[in-house]
């Protein structure tokens, strides 16, 4: 016992000492939850749109102020025409134009259909679809306006008129961050927990510390257990620090127990560290570890289902995320964080991750005797 | 008097190589004795201390520290020796005090227990004791991983290359802080490069390409050179040597310092006299020619030869 004592004592004292690591620890979850989830997002806002209008009438006034209303759309300006319009598309000011047709107002309401022109700039994809795809929208809703507002004197009966609206049940409002917060930190604590672990005991390997504590009576686990409590911890401590982040810039405040949430980052530490541990029986050089640490938390983060989605994923990929203990970490923490879900819900995933824990650590034990 | 460590036909090959570090090396270390291993790098110096500290299985072959067997009785061993490895292996990070602290807790002791042990070689360093390990210079470095050694009072200590890298002051500090650790009944098993340093221990193995070429003390070893040994010099020392090597009467020729040592195929003062006449002959000019007593470093080069 007081072994262990003194390994921990020690293991802190030098992780304090480092000037490298320690400001990392403490830095790098708050900077990453805070840029992370702003660069990765997908919901396209501030569409750049110019407009030529020829008709400059009510109506076409009318649609103009309907799509800036919208939020979606940023009006860069008016152009006098269609050229004009597209060199400032060229020149990356505006992704969309729309032209209206000189007559727009007189020939739909006389002839009861106009055209109307989009060009969209398809250099930036998800902005071009999804900017095509809200100016259509919105311009089909000024059409269902318009039509309404033109039969409905001239009928008492009502145009049957259909509408889907759809509602997403636990983030209702498309609240990205909601959604990359929560993945976001399970990831950080992977990274974090995975790559010191990983790095510390080759340390001792490559400094040759390793060799001074082989010769003394500390018992293999005794060391292993010594090395694994201290990242234990500081996996907790930044994963606080990201939870305490999350909740002041983001205001996400977990909707199930955080005694839950905890007790499950309890388990998932053990498998990551375990994985870290395994790392480093296999190399000799922080270099090597550093590597092949890097190699495997980028699949386990591509394959984690924190970007894409595991259920669009092809059945093969499936199976590799499947076999990844970040998976079931992301997939915990939304339940938890945004569903509020219970014990019972994440018993399945608990198990996984306890399999992932006994399994990598008890191999990495295994192959430490080996290279004696 | 006790066997302290026993080496028994130990060979040990690494990964594929065909010729082994250690080749069947058998030796014995009395219980209280300074045993020297010396041999140049390379020679399994190091295979031989890993073996004995139980951080390398052998291939073949036994060993015993203290009667415990290597590889069975690796535990009791663990507790009861001292090893400090040829690179500096402490805490770089911690500060003097705290590595000695480490391990004495690690030993289940404390410092303040043992500390008359180590005293003589920790006040020099305890004006630097709040220091980091990895700030001290090389000399003072030894003299912390030496006290680190030997804080839970071991029965052996085994020191691989102390003074490799360390000044020929410290180095010779060092050797007698060896002395006086014999002195309270510790085995201690040095290994070095440096021939001159042999004579500092009770017995010495001379070893090469993992053989074992023999096993003496110092001074038997001394006593073992067959022939007299001379040393000479002239004005032109490499014209010199190259007109001894393709002397018949000489039989061998090796470059020390400023002279050079030389062995004659036959005895005597006629022989001393024919080969100066026939240097003078060749013109070389001030031959010094002198007769001497061998040092370890001639034994182990004539050894190397046969």
């Amino acid at each position: 016992m007081r072994t262990i004592k003194y390994l921990l004592q020690k293991e802190f004292r030098q992780i304090f000492r480092n000037k490298a690591i320690l400001p990392l620890i403490l830095v790098v979850p708050i900077v990453q939850l805070i840029i992370l989830p702003l660069a990765a997002n997908y919901e396209v806002k501030n569409i750049n749109l110019s407009i030529v209008d020829h008709d400059h009438s009510a109506y076409s006034r009318q649609l103009i102020s309907k799509i800036t209303a919208s939020g979606y759309f940023r009006l860069i300006g008016y152009n006098h025409s269609y050229d004009a319009a597209f060199r400032a598309v060229e020149s990356d000011k505006s992704d969309l134009v729309l032209e209206i047709p000189n007559g727009f107002e007189r020939n739909l309401i006389r002839e009861q259909h106009e055209k109307v022109f989009i060009a969209v700039n398809a250099i930036n994809g998800v902005k071009a679809n999804l900017g095509g795809a809200y100016l259509n929208s919105i311009i089909r809703d000024y059409n269902m306006d318009v039509r309404t507002r033109l039969t409905i004197p001239s009928k008492t009966a009502s145009v049957p008129v259909f509408e889907i609206s759809a509602t997403n049940r636990f983030n209702p409002l498309m609240n990205y961050h909601l959604f990359m917060v929560p993945g976001i930190l399970a990831f950080l604590v992977t990274m974090i927990g995975g790559y010191l672990c990983a790095l510390n005991i080759v340390k001792e390997k490559e400094v040759g510390t390793i060799e001074q504590i082989n010769v003394t009576p500390i018992r293999k686990y005794h060391f292993i257990f010594g090395k694994l409590l201290p990242f234990w911890v500081i996996g907790m401590v930044v994963f606080s620090l990201g939870l305490l982040v999350s909740w002041l810039v983001y205001g996400i405040v977990p909707k199930g127990s955080i005694v839950l949430l905890y007790g499950f980052l309890a388990v998932y530490l053990l498998a990551v560290l375990g994985f870290g541990l395994l790392v480093s029986t296999f190399c000799e050089t922080q270099q090597q570890a550093m590597f092949i640490a890097f190699f495997f938390v980028m699949i386990f983060i591509l394959m984690g289902g924190l970007f894409t989605s595991i259920d669009s994923m092809p059945q093969w990929a499936k199976v590799i995320a499947a076999l990844n203990p970040v998976t079931y970490m992301i997939e915990v923490m939304r339940m938890i964080v945004l569903k509020g879900s219970r014990f019972a819900d994440i018993i399945p995933h608990l198990l996984k991750v306890l399999v992932f824990a006994l399994v990598l650590n008890s191999w990495a034990i295994l192959n430490y005797r080996k290279t004696n | 008097m006790m066997e302290a460590i026993v080496l028994d036909h130990i060979t040990k090959t690494y990964g594929k190589e065909k010729i082994p570090a250690v080749n069947d090396v058998s030796l014995t270390v009395k219980s209280g004795e300074l045993f020297g291993l010396i041999g140049p790098d390379g020679a399994g110096k190091t295979s031989i201390f890993r073996m004995l500290t139980t951080l390398l299985l052998p291939d073949k072959g036994s060993a015993s520290v203290n009667g415990h067997d290597i590889v069975r009785d690796y535990r009791q061993i663990r507790n009861t020796v001292g090893y400090m490895p040829g690179k500096f292996s402490l805490y770089q990070d911690l500060s003097v005090e705290e590595n000695l602290k480490f391990f004495a807790t690690v030993f289940g002791t404390t410092v303040e227990k043992n500390y008359d042990l180590i005293r003589e070689i920790y006040v020099q360093i305890e004006p630097f004791r709040k220091r980091r390990a990895g700030k001290l210079s090389g000399g003072m470095k030894q003299k912390l991983a030496l006290c680190c050694a030997l804080i839970h009072q071991p029965e052996v200590l085994f020191l691989d290359e102390p003074t490799t890298g360390v000044d020929p002051v410290s180095r010779k500090e060092f050797w007698e802080m060896l002395q006086r650790i014999k002195k309270k009944n510790i085995t201690i098993m040095v290994s070095t490069p440096y021939m001159d340093e042999a004579s500092q221990c009770d017995r010495i193995a001379l070893i090469q390409h993992g053989n074992i070429l023999s096993v003496e003390t110092p001074s038997a070893v001394i006593r073992a050179y067959p022939q007299q040994l001379y040393a000479i010099r002239s004005e032109d020392i490499y014209k010199l040597m190259k007109s001894l090597r393709s002397n018949p009467l000489v039989d061998s020729c090796h470059s020390f310092g400023e002279y050079l040592h030389i062995t004659l195929s036959e005895q005597g003062m006629r022989a001393e006299a024919a080969l100066l006449a026939g240097l003078a002959a060749e013109g070389h000019g001030n031959v010094v020619l002198k007769e001497i007593i061998p040092g370890i470093e001639d034994c182990f080069i004539r050894l190397l030869k046969n």
